[in-house]
């Protein structure tokens, strides 16, 4: 996010990813980028075998076929690991969650107690933004089950 | 082409410090190769290949080579993190039996102990246009928050318990009684273990490895020269390796690159996990000894916890010999890469070497096996057979 004035007022700002140095290290995902802004998580996902990847990239590898289409994604899915580093100041949760599309990604889990959490748990997506200025999908306990 | 003795082991040597704030990088590298030399009974001017990884000055063989003074037919700077060093022994073998080289040194040194690295406790930024590096920054992983996950998922998926899991440790600070070099030398209790503080749980501070300065280097060579010098014969007769990666997303926490490595090692040695007398096997952290003496084939997946328990890897107790030395958990664990003093101790089993306490009888057949890099965000892995002749 950047931190310099807005010198033209009648210009909206630009999304946060387009300063952020991971994001724009990868042009090709610039989809993904612009989703999360509104709050959506895209999937990579392959026209030849089916199936969704993470991270998106330009080929699959899972078949290595390079006909891809952005999906968007439930935002569901369940813990599939956890741990809390319990020394780090403040206390914050690494996690695998396994998206019900299939695949599993790296994250957070937050607005939940570590000591709550359990393997299995259902978990939904909450975008929150990088301190470079992308949003990323963190993960939060669902509330809807 | 099988490798089966195709080269031999003939030089290894640890370095005994563990914290080097007054020595270069590039002089422990150096200090490690002449002791490997010595120990073989050659110079360097008899080394026609050269093997190192990340950790040499540089990022390229050329430079250590030039500080040296080597001479060199071959080179190769596989960086494949803490296993570097025992898939070199794979490449060094192979570039023997091709007649790329005769005399192959293959070096690692470091020293992240006296820089105070918080090596498995601090997040560190990967380069911005490494592929994974946008997806997984911000979540700030760490070594030990990795290797928490995994530890969780193998007690969740089979039963492990933070017992057995200690008992790995108990092993360790065993053996490391014995070595006087070793940085932790005080024998620990399961109960110690558990009761040691939680850094990324379920990991306590006592699963963890060691941060030490310090290196190791080994020297193969052709199996005539190997016959000229003074020392036992050392035969590599199996390697394997492989990289671990999250396929797309599809990964498994619980399972190592050592299912791949192993059986390929395995098959190539034509040797089986019942026949191996002593296990060097990479000691990042207590629960990958579980998962990698799964993955090796010396117990069924998901057994690994009771078959670590009870002192079953300590020498002259239990019936599989480990990391005698004291491993990385007591021992050493130079530059964060266990690779090397694996090798090393098997090596010192094999001749007859080893501290008289925890020397294996008559040891023939051993293994040392390791991980590198991470395992989650996709590890590789390595490993070498070696056969006393």
């Amino acid at each position: 996010m950047s931190n310099s004035p807005n010198t033209n007022p009648a210009q909206a700002p630009s999304p946060g990813f387009e300063q952020d140095p991971f994001a724009s290290a990868f042009p090709e995902t610039r989809e993904f980028w612009s989703a999360a802004e509104a709050g959506r998580l895209m999937l990579n996902t392959c026209e030849d075998c089916l199936r969704p990847h993470w991270y998106p990239r330009m080929v699959c590898p899972l078949c290595g076929s390079t006909r891809l289409r952005w999906q968007q994604a439930t935002g569901k899915g369940t813990l599939y690991a956890f741990s809390t580093a319990r020394r780090a100041t403040p206390a914050y949760t690494l996690a695998y969650v396994q998206l019900a599309e299939g695949p599993t990604l790296l994250t957070n889990v937050v607005e939940a107690d570590p000591d709550t959490l359990a393997i299995g748990m259902p978990v939904q997506v909450t975008f929150r933004r990088a301190e470079e200025g992308r949003m990323m999908p963190f993960f939060k306990p669902d509330s809807s089950t | 082409m099988s490798l089966s003795a195709s080269a031999c082991i003939v030089g290894a040597y640890e370095h005994p410090t563990r914290l080097a704030p007054d020595k270069s990088v590039a002089q422990l590298h150096a200090e490690c190769a002449l002791g490997a030399l010595q120990d073989a009974g050659l110079s360097l001017a008899d080394v026609d290949g050269y093997f190192c990884a990340g950790d040499a000055p540089g990022l390229s063989p050329l430079y250590m080579a030039d500080y040296m003074g080597l001479k060199l037919k071959w080179y190769d700077g596989t960086e494949s993190g803490g296993c570097s060093y025992l898939a070199h022994i794979e490449h060094a073998a192979a570039a023997i039996a091709a007649g790329h080289c005769s005399v192959a040194l293959i070096t690692l040194a470091g020293k992240p102990r006296s820089s105070g690295q918080a090596t498995g406790t601090a997040f560190r930024a990967p380069p911005v246009d490494r592929p994974e590096a946008a997806w997984e920054t911000a979540f700030k992983w760490t070594i030990g928050g990795i290797y928490g996950m995994m530890m969780q998922r193998h007690m969740y998926e089979y039963g492990t318990t933070l017992e057995q899991i200690a008992w790995v440790k108990v092993a360790a600070s065993q053996h490391a009684q014995h070595n006087p070099n070793a940085l932790l030398r005080k024998p620990v209790t399961v109960d110690e273990v558990m009761a040691s503080p939680v850094i990324s749980d379920p990991i306590r501070r006592l699963d963890c490895c060691v941060i030490t300065d310090g290196g190791g280097a080994l020297v193969l060579a052709r199996p005539e020269i190997a016959r000229s010098l003074k020392r036992p014969i050392v035969k590599v007769i199996g390697c394997g390796q492989t990289m671990n990666t999250t396929q797309g997303g599809y990964l498994d926490l619980t399972r190592t690159g050592a299912q791949v490595s192993g059986a390929a090692a395995f098959a190539e040695a034509g040797v089986t996990p019942a026949d191996i007398d002593y296990a060097s096997v990479y000691d990042n952290f207590t629960i990958m000894v579980i998962a990698q003496l799964e993955d090796l084939g010396f117990c069924a997946k998901g057994e690994g916890g009771r078959f670590v328990a009870d002192g079953n890897l300590i020498s002259g107790v239990g019936k599989l010999p480990w990391n005698t030395d004291g491993g990385g958990l007591c021992n050493n664990h130079p530059m964060n890469r266990g690779g090397i003093t694996k090798a090393i101790e098997a090596v010192r089993q094999l001749r007859g070497e080893a501290h008289p306490a925890v020397q294996v009888k008559d040891c023939r057949l051993a293994l040392a096996a390791g991980p590198g890099l991470v395992l989650g965000p996709g590890h590789a892995h390595a490993t070498v057979i070696l056969e006393r002749e």
